[in-house]
């Protein structure tokens, strides 16, 4: 996993709440066998109309906005555990999406996949909209290490798991921590009163 | 010190080791697969070097790419046969049990691991797939998770977990005539919300579950990841206890009386405590139907569609067709989708059948009829029920995910409504453009019967 400690770049507005897995990634895309190309079809049903032709309206086809933050609306990566939706993001170049909330499953995929999930308070997220809806341009730097994401709309301070900040801090995983822990493990399953 | 809660219970008789500052290991004593969430779990294993740890506690199922009509032929989907294709290498190359097309054990994940036995009182499970919270209506920690979470299940036969909080709704009263396990829920996400429960796992209590039978417990634990919880409890009964025996893979003999007596220490304490409470009267709760596009979006069907500034809610009635202050009934329907893994079980054929027997489907109306399993697809005819779904003008299919999310050639076509039995009604969930309204089997079936919707309780009484 790449690691990740601080991030100074420009933003893309998605003002949507309760943005859910289906709409991150079709379910018509998952039939893939493995984790490439899932970025082609990220959010594929608002960036492309009816009759294949793109979108205008929909802000990752706006030449004005670009970046690897992305700024959505409340409940963001509602829905399905699908993985699908964390490959998709991060294969269309997305390294932080921020919003006042995310559902649990897709915050834990996220992060397995070096994507930082920013939860900042829905103040903060109103302003931070707004001033990038204003300036496209304008920089927002998330600092990992002080767990802060600062901008023209100010600083906010955001939650991460110390685990999951060491991890993405030095680009571990999860399976290289359960393998040092095979012995523990083992003994666990011979101890185990009652069986499986 | 407060009591414990079923969920403390459980999950901390799993907890390995515990990372200082962090997460805890938990162990999985039950890990379901399928051919979507699972091929590149098996790849960075093999990347890494890594064998499957513990294959004999995993078990392999194909359905979300699986036709359901000629089953025996080779699937048309390029991409869909592959990664069945690939599921059956995999399993085959570590020796995991699959009950693949054409199996007669074949059916969707969270329908056949109850129908076997597998799924069992106090157990942790997990499965690529949200929907595993199907599993806690035995009282088992059972949850979804992603797919680098299934291959860390693969390596380890456990996961780094923070503990979820905990969530107590209560449903106590009697029930209406017409309201089924599928209203309850529904009613539940959209009195507190599609957020509600996020960071938290939800223990359902009260007469209403008590006096439930299992596989509408199923379809209650089943919605608990669309309050956003990780899953949903019920604590473990006799009902419990007499589903589950006989089932193939169930205890026997004395491992039976064993299981059965720590199963009876599991329910929560009595003086235990909740980070969260809600209550709910029974008798409040009408059948219910979506109107939006999340399952958070409900009414009773004699409501009508609430009318106040919200973009969101705008939005989502721009994709329905729906207006403000507006009443589903009356509705003409196109659709109708019996299946999924909310409702495919035989409970809720039977339900619809009754309701059936003697009427015929509406001119208008495609309605789908799909089994869970091969057991239930089984069972149907055994019941007679297929015969009575096929002089009505229903369309018994076979067992699969079908029309509850579009990966199979099962689509709701653009603009069509369907009134649909399954889970979610996110936009284009049924198939691109498709609308989904959310509702129990008995509506479903009283849709399919009248080409409309209907106020099911006028009908009943």
């Amino acid at each position: 996993m790449e690691k990740f400690t601080k991030l100074t770049e420009t933003a893309v507005p998605l003002p949507v709440e309760n943005i859910d897995t289906d709409q991150i990634i079709p379910a018509r895309f998952l039939k893939a066998t493995d984790k490439k190309g899932f970025g082609d079809n990220v959010f594929r049903d608002w960036r492309f109309n009816k009759d294949g032709s793109k979108n205008e309206d929909f802000v990752l086809n706006k030449d004005a906005y670009s970046g690897p933050i992305l700024v959505a609306g409340d409940n963001f990566g509602c829905g399905s555990s699908r993985e699908h939706a964390a490959w998709a993001l991060g294969g269309y170049g997305f390294k932080v999406v921020v919003s006042s909330f995310f559902a649990d499953i897709f915050k834990g995929n996220a992060l397995n996949n070096g994507i930082l999930p920013v939860q900042v308070t829905p103040e903060y997220l109103k302003k931070l909209l707004l001033s990038i809806k204003e300036n496209p341009a304008t920089n927002v730097t998330i600092n990992l290490e002080e767990q802060t994401i600062t901008s023209e709309a100010g600083q906010d301070h955001f939650d991460i798991d110390p685990y999951k900040k060491v991890c993405m801090i030095n680009g571990y995983d999860d399976i290289d921590y359960l393998l040092s822990k095979k012995e523990t493990i083992e003994s666990f399953e011979k101890e185990r009163e009652f069986s499986v | 010190m407060a009591g414990k809660t079923l969920f403390d219970k459980v999950w901390d008789a799993h907890v390995v080791d515990k990372v200082a500052n962090g997460p805890q290991v938990l162990y999985i004593d039950k890990h379901l697969i399928h051919e979507v969430t699972s091929p590149q779990a098996f790849a960075e294993l093999e990347e890494r070097g890594i064998p499957v740890a513990r294959p004999d506690q995993i078990v392999a199922t194909a359905d979300h790419n699986t036709p359901t009509v000629d089953q025996h032929l080779p699937i048309q989907d390029e991409l869909s046969r592959n990664q069945l294709k690939k599921l059956t290498e995999n399993c085959e190359k570590h020796n995991i049990t699959l009950y693949g097309l054409g199996h007669e054990f074949n059916g969707i994940v969270h329908v056949i691991s109850p129908e076997l036995g597998i799924t069992q009182p106090g157990m942790t499970m997990v499965c690529g797939d949200s929907h595993t919270s199907t599993h806690g209506a035995f009282g088992t920690i059972a949850f979804g998770i992603g797919t680098s979470q299934v291959a860390q299940v693969f390596a380890s036969q456990c996961l780094l977990l923070t503990k979820p909080k905990k969530l107590r709704v209560s449903v106590n009263g009697k029930l209406k005539n017409g309201v089924l396990p599928k209203d309850v829920i529904l009613y539940i996400i959209s009195q507190i919300g599609t957020n509600a429960g996020t960071g938290y796992f939800c223990e359902y209590a009260g007469n209403v579950f008590e006096e439930m039978s299992m596989e509408g417990r199923m379809t209650v634990c089943n919605m608990s990841i669309e309050m956003g919880a990780r899953g949903g409890m019920i604590a473990p009964d006799e009902t419990t206890f007499n589903y589950i025996k006989g089932r193939k893979f169930a205890p026997e003999g004395g491992e039976w009386e064993q299981k059965v007596a720590y199963w009876k220490t599991l329910p929560t304490d009595a003086d235990a405590e909740f980070d969260k409470e809600f209550h709910f009267d029974a008798a409040e709760i009408e059948p219910m139907v979506t109107y939006g596009t999340n399952p958070g979006m409900g009414i009773k069907v004699s409501g009508t569609i609430p009318d106040k500034e919200d973009e969101n809610l705008e939005k989502s009635l721009e994709y329905m067709g729906f207006q403000k202050g507006e009443s589903l009934i009356g509705k003409a329907i196109n659709y109708v989708f019996i299946g999924s893994c909310t409702n495919s079980r035989i409970e809720d054929f039977r339900i619809a059948a009754n309701y059936v027997k003697g009427k015929h489907k509406a001119e208008n109306v495609n309605a789908w009829l799909v089994p869970g399993s091969q057991q239930v697809a089984k069972q149907l005819v055994e019941e007679g029920l297929d015969l009575v779904f096929t002089e009505a003008g229903f369309e018994l299919r076979q067992p699969g995910c079908s029309a509850c999310l579009a990966m199979n050639d099962d689509k709701i076509p653009r603009g069509e409504y369907c009134v649909s039995t399954s889970n979610r009604n996110f936009e284009g969930r049924q198939g691109q453009g498709a609308r989904t309204i959310l509702a129990s089997p008995l509506m479903a079936a009283a849709t399919a019967v009248e080409g409309k919707i209907v106020d099911i309780t006028k009908n009943l009484n």
